[in-house]
C-alpha cells in the first residue's frame, strides 16, 4: 500500500508528538472494528497507545439516535502515555448523531471529518439539529472536512455488483483508510485482516480492501487535506522486547491459561455470559488444546457452583463474571472461603446498582468483593492497574488462591476489560512456578495411634489446609459449610471452635504474602499523596506527571492488594499531611483506609461511567497542594 | 466436530468404566465413616443409608473415587455418614457443583443426595439443567413431601391443602410430580423407589449407577416428625395392592389382587381416542391390549403419561421402578471429546505461541 503513495507528494507533513482520534457513528456503522484496525495499524508501527471503547448496551440502538452512537478513542505517540487522553485532537462523525453527541469533548481547533451524506434534514432533526451544524457557523472554531464518505465508498465500488446500501457498508473501511494516510500509517496489516475475516466472502474482502484503498487514496489527492501527520515510533518508552497490543480482558484469559501450565493443573472455567466479562468466557472457550474446560452453566450460582466442583477435585477453578453476578454467587464464595478450597472470582466491574450500566465502567463494587457475603468471610483481592496488567494479576490470583486455599476475587473493570495498550511479551522463564502439592499421605496420628488424614490440619506458616483429591486413597474425607472442628474437619458447633476457626481464617487471609507499596515521590519532599487502586492508574499517573512539570511536588503510589493491604501500607499514609484517593465510587477504597489505619484520607470520586481525565485530576491535585 | 459428537452413536461405555476398581473385595461397613448419625429415630433416611452401604460394595469401585455431593435439608447430611470423598454444600446448589466436578474428574462416580425442597424448591434450575445436559451424576431424590430441617413447612411436593406451619388454612400451590418433571427435562434415566423396600430399592440404585449420564432416582422417604406415613398407603400390604404399580421392563403393566393368569387383576392400556393411559380390570378389558413397558422407548411420551397415572392426593396408581433409560450422549464424554479434538486439530497447547499471537514488533534495546 505504501508504495502507491505517489513519491512526488508536494503534501506538506508535520511531526506530533500525540494524537488523540475518536471514531463515532451509529452502533451498526463499524466503528469499533475501525478503532481496533487502527489500533492494531498504530501498534505495529510502534508508538505507545492506550484507548477508549465506548457503546450503548443495545446491540442495535435506534438508527441515529444520540443513545444508538458508538465510539473508539485511540491515544498514540512517540513516547510513553498513561490515558486514551482527555479530548479528542480528530473526531471522525459518520452521522449527525455522532457530531451531537461527541462535540462537547472536542477542544476548540479539533478537526472533525464528517460524513456529509448523512447530514440530511431528517437525519438532523432527529437529534435536534434546527439547521445543519455544517452550515449554521457553530463549527467555526473547528477544522471541519466535509467528505462525502457514504457516496465516495459507493463510487469506488461501483465495480463491484454490490447494491448501494451494501456498498455503502465499507464507509468505515473508506474513512479508516483517509485517517491512515493522515497518520502514516502502515496498511499491509488491515489488508491482511479483511482477507482473513471475509475468506469465504471475496467478493465482500476485496470491496472492503477497495473502499479501504480509496480512502487512503482520496487523502493523498484531495485538496481538502493539505497536511499529513507523524508520529514517531515511542522507541525510548519500551524496553526491549517483543510487543504486541493487548486489551484487559484478553491479558486476563491468557494470564489464566498461563497459571494453568504454570501451575500443571487443568483450567475449569464456570461461568454465565454477562457483559463486560463474557469475552473472557469467549477466549478460554477457544483453548481446549491447552486442557481448558469451559461450562457455560444455567445462571450465575451454577458457574460458580461448577467451578467450586472442579476445585474439589482439583482443576484451577475460575468463575467470570460482573457485578450483579457477583451478588449472586455470594453464597458459594462463602462455602468456598469455609471449604478452603482455591478459586479466582474475576469481577469485571461496571456501573451498579442493579443492572446498572452494562457497557459502561465504575469501581464500585470493592466493598461488594471485601464484604459481600453472610458472617466473617474474608476473601484476598488483587486488582490490575492496567489493560495488560490483567496478565500478571490473573497469575497473582492464582498464587493466592493456591498457596492459601482460598477464594481469590480479581477486581477488573469495563475500562480495563475493553481498552488495550502494547504489552511485553514475558517469556516462559519469566512466570512464577505455581505449582502446588496435593496430599498424599495421612497427616495425624491419633491417640490409638491410628494414622488418619485431617483435612483441616493447617500449614503452619501460610495456615493454608491441605488439599486431597478424589481418588487419592486412604484420605477419604468429608467437607462442608458447616462449621466444622479444627483438625478433623467434622462438623462442631462447640463455642470456642467456632471462634478459633473465625480467627483463623482471618488469619490466613491477613498474612497472605503482598508486596510492599511502593510510592513514586522523586524529591521526597511531597507533602501530598495520591492513592488509587484498578484502572485509575493511568489518569491518576498522567495527572502526577503534569503537576510536576508545572513545577510542584506530589507523591503516588497504587494498590494492586486490596486485601490484604501491603503491610507498609499504614507507615506510607501516614508519612503525608495529605491523602487523596480518586476513585470511580462514592469513596470505597477511602472508607477502607480511615477505618484500617485512622487517617483522613480524602476520597475524589466520580460516577459518570467513564474514567478520569488526566487534567481533571490534575486540578484536584493541584488544588491540595496549593490549600493543604 | 461437535455436529458428529452430537449427532453420532452414543458410545458403549459402560457409566463407571473409567472409574478404578478395588483392590480387595468390600463390605457395608467399609462405607461407613466414624460419625455418629443424626436423624432423628425412625427417620426413612436411616433404610436409605443402610440400602446404598449394602449395594456399594457390589459395584466393587475403589471407594476414592466416590464423591459423594449434597445440598441442605435433612437428607443432605448424608455425606458426612459415607466413609468416601464427600461434601454437604449450599441449599439446591449440589447439582452444580456435582456437575463440575463430574465434567472435570471422569473416574469418579458422583452422587448427589437432595431433598424435596432443596432440589425442587431452591435448586429446581441446577437440577433440570444437570437432567438435560447429562452429565454423569446419579442424583437421590429424598422426597417426604415435606420439609423437615425447617421443622415441618409444607414443600414443593407437598399435596395441595397441605395443613402445615406455614400455611395453617392450607396450602395453596399444585405440587410437582418429580418423575413428569425429570421426564420433561429431558432425564435419559427416571426412576422411584420407596425406602423400606430394600430390595427395590437397591436394584434401582444398581441400575442408576450403571446407567451412562445423569440418573435421578425419586426415593419416597418417610418423615416421621413432621409427615409421618405419607407413603403408608404405599408400604400397607393390603393398600399397596391397589396403590403401587410395579414396573418391569418388558412386561406387561399389571397390578393389584391376582387374576386368573396369577398377574395383577388390574391392568395399564392406551386410551385409543386420546394416547392417555387408563387403568383397567383384567377381567372385563381382557390380556389383549395392556401396556408392555418399555423403559427404553426413544420417545418419553409413554413414560410420561405413567407418571401420570399417580393421583398426587391418595398416591393411588402409583408407578415404582425404572420409568424411563435411553442412551445418549453424556455431556463429560463430549467435553473429553473436544478436548482431544482441539488437540488433534491445534496441536496440544503452546503457550508462547499463544501469548504471541499474530501481530507483534519488537523493540531493540
Amino acid at each position: 500500500m505504501t508504495s502507491q503513495v505517489s513519491q512526488d507528494s508536494a503534501k506538506e507533513v508535520r511531526r506530533l508528538d500525540r494524537v488523540v482520534i475518536r471514531f463515532a457513528g451509529d452502533s451498526g456503522d463499524g466503528m469499533q472494528l475501525t478503532g481496533d484496525r487502527f489500533t492494531s495499524e498504530t501498534a505495529s508501527f510502534g508508538n505507545d497507545l492506550s484507548t477508549l471503547p465506548n457503546f450503548p448496551a443495545e446491540i442495535r440502538a435506534p438508527a441515529g439516535t444520540l443513545p444508538g452512537v458508538s465510539s473508539f478513542q485511540l491515544h498514540f505517540a512517540d513516547h510513553d502515555i498513561l490515558t486514551p487522553g482527555d479530548a479528542p485532537n480528530v473526531l471522525v462523525a459518520m452521522n449527525p448523531a455522532a457530531l451531537k453527541a461527541n462535540i462537547a469533548d472536542l477542544p476548540r481547533g479539533a478537526e472533525i471529518i464528517v460524513n456529509t451524506d448523512e447530514f440530511t434534514k431528517r437525519a438532523m432533526a432527529k437529534v435536534g439539529y434546527a439547521a445543519s451544524p455544517l452550515e449554521d457557523g457553530s463549527l467555526d472554531g473547528y477544522s471541519v472536512h466535509p467528505v462525502p464518505l457514504t457516496t465516495l465508498t459507493v463510487e469506488a465500488l461501483k465495480e463491484f455488483d454490490l447494491g448501494r446500501k451494501e456498498a455503502g457498508r465499507s464507509k468505515n473501511m473508506f474513512a479508516l483508510g483517509l485517517l491512515s494516510w493522515m497518520y502514516h500509517r502502515p496498511t499491509e496489516g488491515t489488508e491482511r485482516f479483511l482477507r482473513r475475516k471475509f475468506a469465504k466472502k471475496p467478493q465482500i474482502a476485496d470491496a472492503n480492501v477497495a473502499a479501504f484503498r480509496a480512502g487512503w487514496n482520496f487523502g493523498e489527492t484531495t485538496e481538502d487535506f493539505a497536511v499529513s501527520y507523524e508520529v514517531a515510533p515511542a522507541s525510548q518508552a519500551f524496553p526491549a522486547g517483543t510487543y504486541r497490543n493487548i486489551s484487559g480482558n484478553l491479558a486476563l484469559s491468557y494470564g489464566l491459561v498461563a497459571a494453568s501450565q504454570q501451575a500443571d493443573l487443568p483450567l475449569f472455567l464456570g461461568s454465565y455470559p454477562i457483559t463486560p466479562a463474557s469475552d473472557i468466557l469467549h477466549e478460554l472457550s477457544k483453548h481446549k488444546n491447552f486442557g481448558v474446560r469451559t461450562f457455560q452453566a444455567e445462571d450465575e450460582i451454577a458457574g460458580i457452583g461448577a467451578a467450586l466442583g472442579a476445585a474439589f477435585g482439583g482443576a484451577l477453578a475460575v468463575t467470570t463474571t460482573s457485578g450483579p453476578g457477583v451478588a449472586l454467587k455470594s453464597e458459594t464464595i462463602g462455602l468456598a472461603v469455609s471449604l478452603e478450597l482455591p478459586m479466582i472470582v474475576v469481577d469485571v466491574q461496571r456501573g451498579g446498582p442493579s443492572t446498572g450500566l452494562p457497557t459502561k465502567t465504575e469501581q464500585a463494587d470493592l466493598l461488594q468483593a471485601m464484604y459481600g457475603r453472610n458472617g466473617e468471610a474474608p476473601v484476598p483481592i488483587v486488582a490490575p492497574a492496567t489493560p495488560a496488567e490483567c496478565f500478571t494479576a490473573a497469575l497473582d490470583a492464582a498464587r493466592i488462591a493456591l498457596t492459601y486455599r482460598t477464594p481469590v476475587f480479581l477486581l477488573s473493570d469495563g475500562y480495563l476489560a475493553n481498552g488495550s495498550e502494547p504489552w511485553r511479551i514475558p517469556e516462559p522463564d519469566e512466570l512464577p512456578d505455581l505449582r502446588t502439592q496435593f496430599a498424599t499421605t495421612t497427616n495425624h496420628t491419633l491417640d490409638d495411634g491410628t494414622d488418619v488424614f485431617w483435612p483441616y490440619k493447617r500449614d503452619p506458616q501460610t495456615l493454608a489446609r491441605p488439599w486431597a483429591v478424589p481418588g487419592t486413597p486412604g484420605l477419604e474425607h468429608r467437607v462442608g459449610g458447616i462449621e466444622k472442628q479444627d483438625g478433623s474437619g467434622n462438623i462442631s458447633y462447640d463455642p470456642a471452635n467456632h471462634e478459633l476457626m473465625v480467627r483463623t481464617r482471618q488469619a490466613k487471609v491477613d498474612g497472605v504474602q503482598v508486596p510492599d507499596i511502593t510510592v513514586d515521590d522523586p524529591s521526597g519532599g511531597a507533602k501530598v499523596l495520591v492513592l488509587g487502586w484498578g484502572s485509575t492508574y493511568g489518569p491518576i499517573t498522567a495527572a502526577v506527571r503534569r503537576v510536576r512539570r508545572g513545577g510542584d511536588v506530589v507523591a503516588q503510589a497504587h494498590l494492586r492488594h486490596l486485601n490484604p493491604f501491603p503491610a507498609n501500607l499504614g507507615t506510607v499514609l501516614r508519612q503525608y499531611d495529605k491523602v487523596i484517593v480518586p476513585e470511580m465510587n462514592l469513596g470505597q477504597l477511602a472508607l477502607l483506609l480511615r477505618a484500617t489505619y485512622l487517617v483522613d484520607a480524602q476520597p475524589y470520586t466520580q460516577v459518570r461511567g467513564l474514567p478520569f481525565k488526566a487534567e481533571q485530576l490534575h486540578d484536584v491535585i493541584k488544588e491540595a497542594i496549593d490549600h493543604g | 466436530m461437535a455436529d458428529t459428537l452430537t449427532h453420532g452413536p452414543v458410545q458403549p461405555s459402560h457409566a463407571l468404566s473409567l472409574v478404578p476398581k478395588a483392590d480387595a473385595a468390600q463390605s457395608a461397613k467399609d462405607f461407613k465413616s466414624d460419625q455418629e448419625v443424626r436423624w432423628c429415630p425412625g427417620c426413612g433416611d436411616y433404610a436409605v443409608l443402610a440400602a446404598v452401604q449394602g449395594f456399594l460394595p457390589e459395584l466393587g469401585l475403589a471407594k476414592e473415587n466416590i464423591v459423594f455431593v449434597s445440598g441442605i435439608g435433612c437428607s443432605s447430611r448424608f455425606p458426612y455418614y459415607m466413609n468416601t470423598y464427600g461434601m454437604h454444600s449450599i441449599h439446591g446448589r449440589a447439582p452444580a457443583i456435582a456437575t463440575g466436578l463430574a465434567a472435570s474428574r471422569r473416574d469418579l462416580s458422583v452422587w448427589v443426595v437432595t431433598g424435596d425442597g432443596d432440589a425442587l424448591s431452591i435448586g429446581g434450575n441446577h437440577l433440570i439443567h444437570a437432567l438435560r445436559r447429562n452429565v454423569n451424576l446419579k442424583i437421590l431424590l429424598f422426597n417426604n413431601r415435606i420439609y423437615g430441617l425447617t421443622k415441618g413447612q409444607y414443600s414443593p411436593t407437598s399435596e395441595a391443602g397441605k395443613i402445615t406451619k406455614s400455611t395453617p388454612m392450607g396450602s395453596l400451590d399444585a405440587p410437582f410430580n418429580p418423575v413428569s418433571l425429570a421426564i420433561g427435562a429431558e432425564a435419559s434415566f427416571v426412576a422411584r423407589t420407596v425406602d423400606s423396600d430394600r430390595k427395590h430399592l437397591t436394584d434401582v440404585l444398581r441400575q442408576a449407577a450403571e446407567h451412562p449420564g445423569t440418573a435421578l432416582v425419586e426415593i419416597y422417604q418417610n418423615c416421621n416428625i413432621f409427615n409421618d406415613g405419607a407413603f403408608e398407603v404405599l408400604k400397607d400390604k393390603q393398600q399397596a395392592l391397589e396403590a403401587v404399580i410395579r414396573l418391569q421392563d418388558g412386561e406387561p403393566v399389571r397390578f393389584g389382587a391376582p387374576a386368573e393368569d396369577g398377574l395383577g387383576g388390574k391392568g395399564v392400556v392406551r386410551d385409543p381416542a386420546t394416547g392417555d393411559l387408563r387403568v383397567v380390570d383384567v377381567a372385563e378389558h381382557g390380556t389383549d391390549g395392556i401396556l408392555v413397558h418399555d423403559a427404553g422407548a426413544a420417545s418419553p411420551t409413554t413414560a410420561f403419561a405413567l407418571s401420570r397415572l399417580a393421583d398426587p392426593d391418595t398416591l393411588h396408581h402409583t408407578p415404582i421402578g425404572v420409568f424411563r433409560s435411553v442412551r445418549r450422549p453424556v455431556y463429560d464424554t463430549l467435553l473429553a471429546d473436544q478436548l482431544e479434538a482441539a488437540v488433534e486439530q491445534n496441536g496440544k497447547g503452546d503457550l508462547s505461541a499463544l501469548l504471541h499471537g499474530k501481530d507483534t514488533w519488537t523493540v531493540v534495546g
